[in-house]
């Protein structure tokens, strides 16, 4: 099972980037995905309308943890409308590829994300 | 670092013994052993010996074993065999085959084909140990039913159906029954005769034999047809040119298990009640399967708010060979039909371990696992949304 994932996907998965909570973050976003049960929460903080700060926590596979942890590497830094844009599979690329099966995992970071920006616009509307 | 395997229902390590027993068949006695000529009878009398040492373990007569490729092989002969031959006899029953919800793949796909094709299955529901109840099976069974196949011991959750029983209600009703034998077969006794078995299925890597090679029993005077066309050979049930070396590993392998069974089963059984006791004192755990009527290797765990192929990589980064029921870790993305079926829901399904212990396993792994266990899941249930404390 474990030979499946990249040496990447596993770096990830073995030391996750950026897990936790912002208490007061500026919008939170929470997914969980139907086909297999995976859960994320993701926080972010907002500044000049890019993400300054964010964190994550996330019930699920390896693939699901490896997503959320590079994805939050991915948009940190990014403006609000550049995360918006982010697919499933810019993340599968950035980890080098995810078994076939397990591609579905990669959509709960950037489903996640949307979630946490559009609350984050809502919010400061 | 040190590895401890912990997933013996997965498969086994081959025994030494059974590797220097095979061992001469490669070369010195590669004869076929339906040949007439002395290289020929060599290898036959090799698997004839092979085919008393397996009914030893069962109680029954060598000529009632039916040599296969493995535990799927018999397990569709078995089923399909007595299906397709009373398909022809209709005269006599009718098309219903009763089953268990928590089969084996190997059970349950063929009785899916089977249904397909017209024949009626009854899927027994069980309790939340995993046990079927009596009173359903006997509800259950009409004068259509002609087969009952329910497996001896779960490869999950390692509950151990109520055979004895089972055979009781199978003789009442004369109806034929199979049972999915491959994990119970040298974890704990077996008499067919008593237990009124007509057909049941074993695999050799399961009980310290090689791969590719396993056994049906069929009671004396039980017919079923052949799935394979060709040679002739076991009977003319499964004709193919003998796996002599796997055969002879089968038969070895029998033969230890028989002897070590006593040992094999109080090592075992000490070993798993260290590690389920150790277990459970982790927050939000739970035990899957019945507390006593269970295999003596098999532990299966619940976690609340972890993931269960999440789990396996951790503990397996720390050495340790684990397996779970998680949707995540499944080529159809469903939890296991098993955990459902003893009434998790899909979230608790999803956060199973299944650690099966064998004869290698000792004391100190036990106190391995309880040094890592732990931790392994805290730092999974730091990760998780779901776990707020
Ligand atoms: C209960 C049960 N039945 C059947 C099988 C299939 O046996 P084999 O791998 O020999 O085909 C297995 C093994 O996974 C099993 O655990
Ligand atoms: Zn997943």
């Amino acid at each position: 099972m474990a030979d499946i994932y990249t040496e990447k996907v596993k770096d990830h998965f073995f030391n996750p980037r950026n897990v936790g909570e912002i208490k007061d973050a500026d919008g939170v976003g929470t997914v969980g995905n139907p086909t297999c049960g995976d859960v994320m929460t993701v926080y972010i903080k907002v500044k000049n309308d890019k993400i300054k700060d964010i964190k994550f926590k996330t019930y699920g596979c390896a693939a699901a943890i490896a997503s959320s942890s590079i994805g939050t590497e991915i948009v940190k830094g990014k403006t609000l409308d550049e995360a918006m844009k982010l697919s499933r599979d810019d993340i599968a690329n950035e980890l080098g590829g995810l078994p076939a099966i397990k591609m579905h995992c990669s959509n709960l970071f950037s489903d996640a994300i949307r979630k946490a920006i559009k609350d984050y616009r809502k919010r400061i509307k | 670092m040190k590895r401890i395997y912990m997933d013996y229902s997965a498969t086994t390590p081959v025994d030494k013994e059974v590797i220097d027993e095979m061992a001469p068949y490669f070369g010195k006695y590669f004869g076929n052993p339906s040949s007439i000529h002395s290289f020929g009878r060599d290898a036959y009398d090799a698997i004839e010996k092979s085919r008393s040492k397996i009914a030893d373990i069962l109680n029954a007569d060598a000529d009632e074993i039916i040599f296969t490729s493995g535990g799927t092989e018999s397990d569709n002969l078995g089923i399909m065999g007595v299906a397709y031959l009373n398909k022809d006899k209709r005269k006599r029953k009718g098309n219903n085959i009763i089953t268990s919800s928590i089969e084996h793949p190997a059970v349950l796909e063929t009785c899916k084909y089977l249904e397909k094709q017209g024949f009626n299955i009854k899927y027994l529901p069980v309790d939340k140990y995993g046990l079927i109840r009596i009173e359903d099976l006997e509800e259950a069974i009409s004068k259509d039913t002609f087969l009952i196949t329910i497996m001896y011991a779960n490869n999950e959750i390692g509950t151990i159906e109520p055979i004895n029983e089972i055979g009781k209600i199978a003789n009442k009703y004369d109806v034929l029954f199979h049972t999915d034998g491959v994990q119970a077969v040298c974890k704990t006794p077996i008499d067919v005769k008593k237990l009124n078995i007509d057909l049941l299925s074993i695999s050799s890597h399961k009980i310290y034999g090689p791969k590719g090679v396993g056994a049906l029993y069929i009671r004396k005077g039980v017919k079923i047809r052949s799935l394979t066309h060709g040679g002739g050979q076991e009977k003319g049930l499964r004709s193919s040119t003998y796996n002599t070396t796997g055969i002879v590993g089968l038969g070895k392998a029998c033969e230890l298990g028989k002897i070590r069974l006593k040992e094999d089963m109080s090592q075992l059984k000490y070993l798993r009640d260290e590690l389920i006791k150790n277990t459970l004192k982790i927050e939000l755990s739970y035990l899957n399967g019945h507390p006593i009527k269970r295999l003596v290797n098999n532990a299966n765990f619940c976690f609340e708010a972890i993931e269960g192929e999440s789990l396996n990589m951790m503990l397996d980064e720390k050495g340790i060979a684990s397996a779970t029921g998680s949707a995540c870790s499944s080529k159809n993305l469903q939890a296991s039909h098993v955990l459902t079926a003893i009434g998790l829901n899909p979230e608790k399904a999803h956060g199973s371990l299944r650690l099966t212990l064998g004869r290698e396993n000792t004391e100190r792994d036990i106190k391995y696992i309880d040094n890592v266990l732990p931790d392994v899941v805290e730092n999974l249930r730091k990760l998780s949304p779901l776990w707020d404390r």
